[in-house]
């Protein structure tokens, strides 16, 4: 221990004093390039100690790094070698069929279909809580009485166990006995079977998500609308920009950074949703509401084609990470009026 | 001189008043009718989000013919529990619950454990190297969880962790959002603190559990909070990695309660819907600012 404690006092030290020592040979010595790896020659405890902060720094990060290498890097890539195998998860030997999952995926019907479920869900979900999310963003961002608990429960829903949103929907959109009924009893209709009809479902469960997602996107906007700058604000009433005319030219551009992020972490999550699907469709009834992540559940755990599922992961995961990449790409480009 | 001091009032200025009241002195006052308009639509905000949680509560307490009923009946003709001892009695959700306890409790301190660690490194320990591990940690961030499951499911079951908490838990203790959290946070602390408990003889270990941990506190509880709310309602790798009902946690302990009742007893799913959901509303009320905060500086970074 008192060994211990003593190393890192003159290590700590090396670094300032290998400084000084460098510019009081400067002048003198020519060889003031090749100074610092000379310092680190020179001093064995500096050496000692940039060892030991290597051997503590591996041993702090490796706990994570490998549950992240094991949990998330391997699978990801395992995942891929997958979809050129025939298998089932106990067959001893998965059959090699090359891109034939691949060539069996895309000449498959249901496959298109899903895939347009996956974008009309993602892209409704998404644009949906977004203009819906900006517009109560905004009004909270007056401040007139009840906005605090506005954002309350505006955010409430998105602590909620998916699996309990989905089933409360579901009971809401009960044609017998849920709200619905009675929302389409004001406009003297009757409530469609929204869950157990192949023409509602996919929008039962769209509709689902985008409330549950809408309370996160409302309660971000209203944050980021308090932070604009306020002198911008001023400086355009005075030029007289009011109401929607100031919004459009002036919250929604200063804004564009964040409506961009909630875009892309909205289709990121959307694309993955799972328990509002299976808890209230299942992907039913057919295919009608079934999309890329409830296929890859399907396939894998239900009917064991782990070829076809993961093919369909490998083609999330590049849809994906495409996504990804734009948001890195042009994610930074923030649009800036304080010059 | 005078400038600084000009300068000064400024900044002052612009820091004061916090974003709480800066709607209110924006421009000349708001009509009346606009402010009517306005509250009108905060009450419609109200309404998007309340009626249904309403519609959630008010039905798990209502009595089988109450919610049976047309013309609709919003408010319940009397308060009864029936509809959760009968939901506990169909399913075990006492299982459920101490297996939600369980793995909620100990995945989060593992993941905090692991990001506190992981984060103190990043931020106090020298190594040439270290951009790189950050980038592979923070790069996970990217990967679509959904696209691991298969591959998971493989390697636990060739661990022989199916079915077990070791499967629900060890999985899922990978920390990269947290752990970046909680870099950011650290990264504001003084470094003359610790560099003066370095010269008291103070090695890292103890630098980290009596300074760091302590003066991040703020940010580790954000960060615990975030995690476990995540824990609390995760849905798929439970269900796919478990298989008796002794082992569920409570939301799939939902889907079980669903297919067991069918659509002709929704007083008893509501209230398996509350068992659920409550733990994480209470929660939520009492931390919200915290939650709130740590969510939305994730968005804004």
């Amino acid at each position: 221990m008192s060994l211990a404690v003593r190393t890192p006092r003159p290590g700590q030290q090396a670094p300032a004093g290998s400084d000084t020592k460098g510019s009081s040979a400067g002048p003198s010595a020519p060889q003031a390039p090749p100074r610092r790896s000379e310092a680190r020659r020179r001093s064995p405890q500096r050496r000692r100690r940039v060892r030991r902060d290597a051997l503590l720094f591996g041993a702090l990060i490796a706990p994570n790094l490998i549950a992240i290498i094991v949990f998330s890097y391997y699978p990801a890539l395992y995942n891929i070698g997958l979809s050129f195998f025939e298998w089932d998860f106990v067959s001893p030997s998965p059959e090699w069929v090359g891109l034939g999952n691949y060539t069996d995926l895309f000449t498959d019907a249901s496959f298109g279909q899903i895939l347009m479920n996956t974008l009309i869900f993602t892209g409704v979900s998404v644009i949906g809580s977004l203009v819906l999310g900006l517009l109560l963003g905004s009004v909270l961002a007056t401040k007139v009485p009840f906005t605090g608990f506005a954002q309350t429960m505006a955010f409430a829903p998105h602590m909620l166990p998916g699996a309990a949103v989905g089933i409360l929907w579901l009971f809401m959109f009960d044609p017998n006995y849920g709200l619905s009924r009675w929302a389409f009893s004001l406009f003297g209709a009757d409530s469609p079977a929204w869950t157990t009809t192949s023409d509602w479902s996919l929008w039962a469960i769209t509709i689902a998500y985008t409330w549950q997602r809408l309370g996160f996107v409302t309660v971000i906007c209203y944050t980021a609308i308090l932070d604009l700058p306020k002198d911008l604000y001023e400086a355009a009433a005075l030029d007289g920009a009011h109401g929607w005319k100031l919004f459009r030219h002036l919250t929604l551009p200063l804004l564009s950074p964040i409506t961009f992020f909630l875009s892309i972490t909205g289709i990121i999550s959307a694309a993955q949703a799972f328990d509002i699907i299976s808890i209230m469709t299942s992907g039913g009834p057919g295919t009608s509401s079934s999309t890329l992540s409830w296929m890859v559940y399907e396939e894998a755990f239900q009917k064991f084609d782990i070829g076809t599922a993961s093919a369909a992961a490998t083609v999330l995961l590049v849809i994906l990470l495409i996504i990804t990449y734009v948001q890195v790409r042009y994610g930074d480009k923030k649009v800036n009026y304080d010059s | 001189m005078s400038t600084l001091t000009v300068d000064k009032d400024a900044l002052a200025g612009a820091a004061e008043p916090a974003p709480r009241n800066r709607g209110r002195d924006r421009g000349p006052r708001r009509p009346a009718w606009k402010t009517g308009l306005l509250m009108g639509a905060v009450l419609a905000t109200i309404a998007i989000f309340l009626v249904p949680l309403f519609w959630l509560f008010s039905s798990s307490m209502k009595p089988h013919q109450d919610i049976y009923s047309w013309p609709l009946r919003w408010l319940p003709r009397e308060l009864t529990f029936e509809n959760f001892t009968e939901a506990w009695g169909s399913a075990p959700f006492d299982r459920f619950f101490l297996n939600s306890i369980i793995t909620t409790g100990v995945g989060t301190l593992l993941e905090i454990t692991l990001a506190i660690l992981c984060a103190y490194a990043f931020v106090f320990v020298d190594f040439r190297f270290k951009k790189i591990a950050f980038v592979l940690i923070i790069g996970s961030l990217m990967l679509p969880g959904h696209v691991t499951l298969i591959v998971n499911y493989i390697t636990v079951a060739n661990l022989g962790w199916l079915n077990s908490y070791a499967g629900l838990i060890l999985p899922g203790i990978a920390s990269a959002f947290a752990m970046f959290l909680l870099f950011q946070y650290m990264r504001t602390i003084d470094k003359d603190i610790l560099q003066a408990a370095e010269i008291d003889g103070a090695g890292h270990i103890r630098r980290m559990l009596t300074i760091v941990v302590p003066l991040s506190s703020p940010m580790i509880l954000t960060a615990t909070l975030i995690v476990m709310v995540g824990k609390w309602n995760e849905y798929v790798w439970p269900l796919i990695v478990t298989s008796t009902a002794d082992m569920r946690t409570l939301p799939i302990g939902l889907l079980f309660l669903r297919s067991q009742e069918g659509y002709s007893n929704w007083g008893v799913i509501m209230a398996g819907a509350v068992f659920v959901s409550l733990p994480m509303l209470i929660l939520f009320f009492l931390a919200q600012k915290r939650i709130i905060g740590g969510l939305a500086a994730g968005a804004m970074k």
